[in-house]
């Protein structure tokens, strides 16, 4: 690293990242984001009534799917979409050609950073993604990449070119990722602390991902951000961003790559209503207590080279160790199998050249 | 979750005496520290009395009182091994130790930090390393856990040990420091998070607290450099120490955190000119930590003192073998453990 130098400017990546925004209202919230956004090409996946006109405020280029578009392009593998749940923003992962997504709830909004100055979370975001993670041995003065910190005395050496970053999780501040019994109790709670940091999740420990700001290499690990099957129809809800984080940390964990969290942080406006959200994620909270054993103890074997081929896998054990919890895990093994078959439909070079990548990689 | 409040005289603050006058830097602290006991104890090797101001309820150990209360023993208490002297001799069951170049830091509104108070409320509050708590540590107030941690993990675990953070002069290696030599850690991090278990950390002496009796004898004086010094780049015991305390803390159930409290540190001593002594430091990391990451302990090893024995045993099989200084610190590992309950067993 060069000593005293001035921080880099971070690439702006216009035509290498789409940003995927699952709404069922309005995009009002673009607005304020416009001089973040506007360089960038969305992808809005309109959830709920197809008849309804969803507004794109003027000068953003996108491209906008509902009900009827994901049911024509998907046939009958549209069943692995959700429905009346903001899960259904996977759809846009999988019809992006870009290396990177960013997405992000419509109800947030541009933070302030302590020194009042407009937070441009995805400068933050990319800057996350194009430097290393160090998932093998944790440094006490967080991501030793950014400017002005560095790896501590005792960080081994032959750790810290660290290995490519898969996924970016970053922060809320104002109304916080409560669950509905937390809500409950402290409902006037809110996250006012800006915790000047991003880290690297460690290797082994699984962590609670928030889809509501979030940005990942597509190429990396694409597939295996399935956002499950929610809402309509599903006995859960609010658990969607929940079992994508689990499956990615694992396959993240078992192909070397990393998982960073902390900045950057958004203003979240909204507070959904906690009876409501009660009824969603009443079956989660006791199936979870099944769940996290089972994804702290998945082994994925060796000849698991691929983001594909690891989830495949693990749907496999998905069906065989949850299917007896409640049948709604068979669907959802059936549900993740479909969506790896639509991925590689629609991203067919992709899925060799992902292969021959990490071939490669392993060779060397 | 509410914890009783500690009591003062369940705390033990352990200073290890490198340099002689400790005026300014005990009137510094004198309002973070005067409440509790302090062990103060001069480094064998400083020949000079030390200056100490008066008000303070301390205890003063010299090389005289190490020499006579240990006895005969392989474990050199030179340098930043002093503290451990201290840590010995203490009975109380929080210890929290600082460098004496270190000052209050302030924090980003510009009050002066509690180190001692928020070390306290670190080990007094559980710890979560079981799983990954995206709001950092639930037990702070405003924050909590977050929509998809699960409930059963949501007690925690008793924190055994809470290492601090400093401002300033980073805990940096003399490489990095040297290619770096004004950088200057400037960032404070307003959090406190649990070390997920199997995540091993290096853990610096410079400003740490812990909990004497579920840990005491994990933290020892035993991986020596040949030429250590008198600045934190030329030391790795601590290194060594704090990363076998999170082996056994992981292994007996107990948590780890990180974050605050800062410390500010003086800027002192020539990085470059230490590169040349912890360039063994570092080679010997490399060896470390895939050892450590590896090691499993016993079941039957249910204390801190019965994990010690056995990472030794491991480490003289393991390391002994590839360089000698391995082979030292697994007998000093054993010794420290000989000296603990020789210590623990005698009346107060």
């Amino acid at each position: 690293m060069a000593a005293g130098s001035r921080p880099a400017v971070t690439p702006l990546l216009k035509d290498e990242l789409d940003i995927v925004i699952p709404t069922i209202r309005n995009l009002d919230f673009l607005e304020m984001w416009r001089p973040f956004f506007q360089p960038y090409h969305l992808i809005i996946v309109q959830d709920g009534d197809p008849s309804k006109t969803i507004k794109v405020p003027e000068g953003f280029d996108y491209e906008l799917y509902n009900r009827n578009d994901i049911n024509r392009i998907l046939g009958p593998k549209a069943s692995c979409i959700s429905f009346k749940d903001s899960a259904c923003r996977c759809f846009g992962y999988m019809v992006s050609k870009k290396k990177y997504v960013y997405t992000i709830d419509d109800d947030c909004f541009v933070a302030k950073d302590p020194s009042g100055k407009d937070i441009n979370a995805l400068e933050q975001h990319i800057k996350n993604l194009l430097s290393p993670s160090t998932p093998f041995f944790f440094n006490t003065l967080y991501d030793p990449y950014r400017d002005g910190a560095d790896f501590v005395r005792g960080y081994p050496f032959s750790l810290r070119d660290g290995v490519p970053t898969a996924v970016s999780h970053g922060l809320w501040l104002n109304i916080p990722d409560y669950d509905a019994p937390t809500q409950l109790v402290k409902p006037l709670e809110r996250n006012t602390r800006y915790v000047d940091a991003v880290m690297t999740i460690p290797k082994g420990t699984l962590f609670p991902m928030c889809g509501m700001n979030l940005a990942f290499d597509r190429e990396l690990i694409g597939p295996a951000m399935y956002f499950g099957l929610m809402g309509d129809g599903q006995p859960i809800g609010r658990y969607d961003d929940m079992w994508a984080g689990w499956c990615t940390k694992v396959i993240c964990d078992h192909l070397g790559l990393g998982i960073k969290t902390g900045l950057p942080y958004i203003w979240h406006s909204k507070a959904s209503n906690p009876f409501v959200n009660l009824k969603k994620e009443y079956k989660g909270i006791f199936w979870q207590e099944e769940l996290i054993p089972f994804f702290q103890q998945v082994a994925l074997t060796k000849d698991c080279t691929t983001v594909q081929k690891c989830y495949l896998e693990l749907s496999r054990q998905v069906k065989e160790k949850l299917g007896k919890v409640d049948d709604y895990f068979n669907k959802l093994a059936d549900a993740m199998v479909t969506w790896i078959q639509a991925w590689d439909e629609l991203n067919p070079a992709k899925a060799d050249a992902a292969a021959a990548a990490l071939a490669n990689g392993a060779s060397k | 979750m509410s914890q009783a409040p500690i009591k003062d005289n369940e705390v033990d603050i352990v200073i290890g005496a490198l340099r002689s006058d400790l005026s300014s830097f005990f009137n510094e602290w004198r309002a973070y520290f005067s409440r509790f006991h302090l062990i103060i104890v001069k480094d064998p090797d400083l020949k000079e009395e030390l200056k100490i101001p008066d008000g303070f309820n301390l205890n003063v150990y010299t090389k005289n009182d190490i020499d006579r209360i240990v006895g005969s023993t392989s474990i050199s208490f030179s340098g930043y091994s002093c503290r451990y002297f201290g840590f010995l001799v203490s009975k109380k069951k929080y210890i929290i130790s600082i460098d004496d170049d270190c000052h209050p830091a302030k924090d980003n509104k510009g009050n002066f930090v509690d180190a001692v108070a928020q070390h306290i409320e670190n080990l007094t509050t559980p710890a979560t390393p079981f799983f990954f708590n995206t709001l950092y540590d639930p037990y702070r107030d405003g924050a909590d856990f977050v929509r998809g941690y699960p409930f059963s993990l949501r007690n925690g675990v008793n924190c055994a040990l809470s290492c601090g953070l400093w401002l300033n002069l980073a805990d940096l290696d003399a490489p990095t420091q040297a290619l770096k030599p004004s950088e200057r850690n400037n960032r404070y991090v307003d959090a406190v998070l649990t070390v997920p278990t199997a995540a091993l950390l290096p853990v610096s002496g410079i400003n740490i607290a812990f909990d004497r009796e579920a840990v005491g004898p994990a933290l020892f004086p035993a991986l020596r450099l040949a030429e250590e010094g008198k600045v934190r780049w030329e030391t790795i015991e601590d290194i060594w120490s704090g990363m076998c305390v999170k082996v056994i803390c992981d292994h007996l159930g107990l948590g780890v955190k990180t974050g605050l409290p800062y410390v500010w540190r003086t800027d002192r001593g020539d990085a470059v000119e230490s590169l040349k002594k912890e360039w063994e430091g570092v080679k010997l990391m490399e060896e470390v930590v895939p050892f450590l990451q590896s090691t499993m302990l016993p079941v039957t090893a249910a204390t801190a003192e019965d994990c010690v024995v056995e990472m030794a045993k491991t480490v003289k099989q393991q390391l002994g073998s590839s360089n000698p200084v391995f082979g030292h610190a697994a007998d000093s590992m054993l010794e420290w453990v000989r000296i603990w309950k020789t210590m623990v067993s005698r009346p107060s």
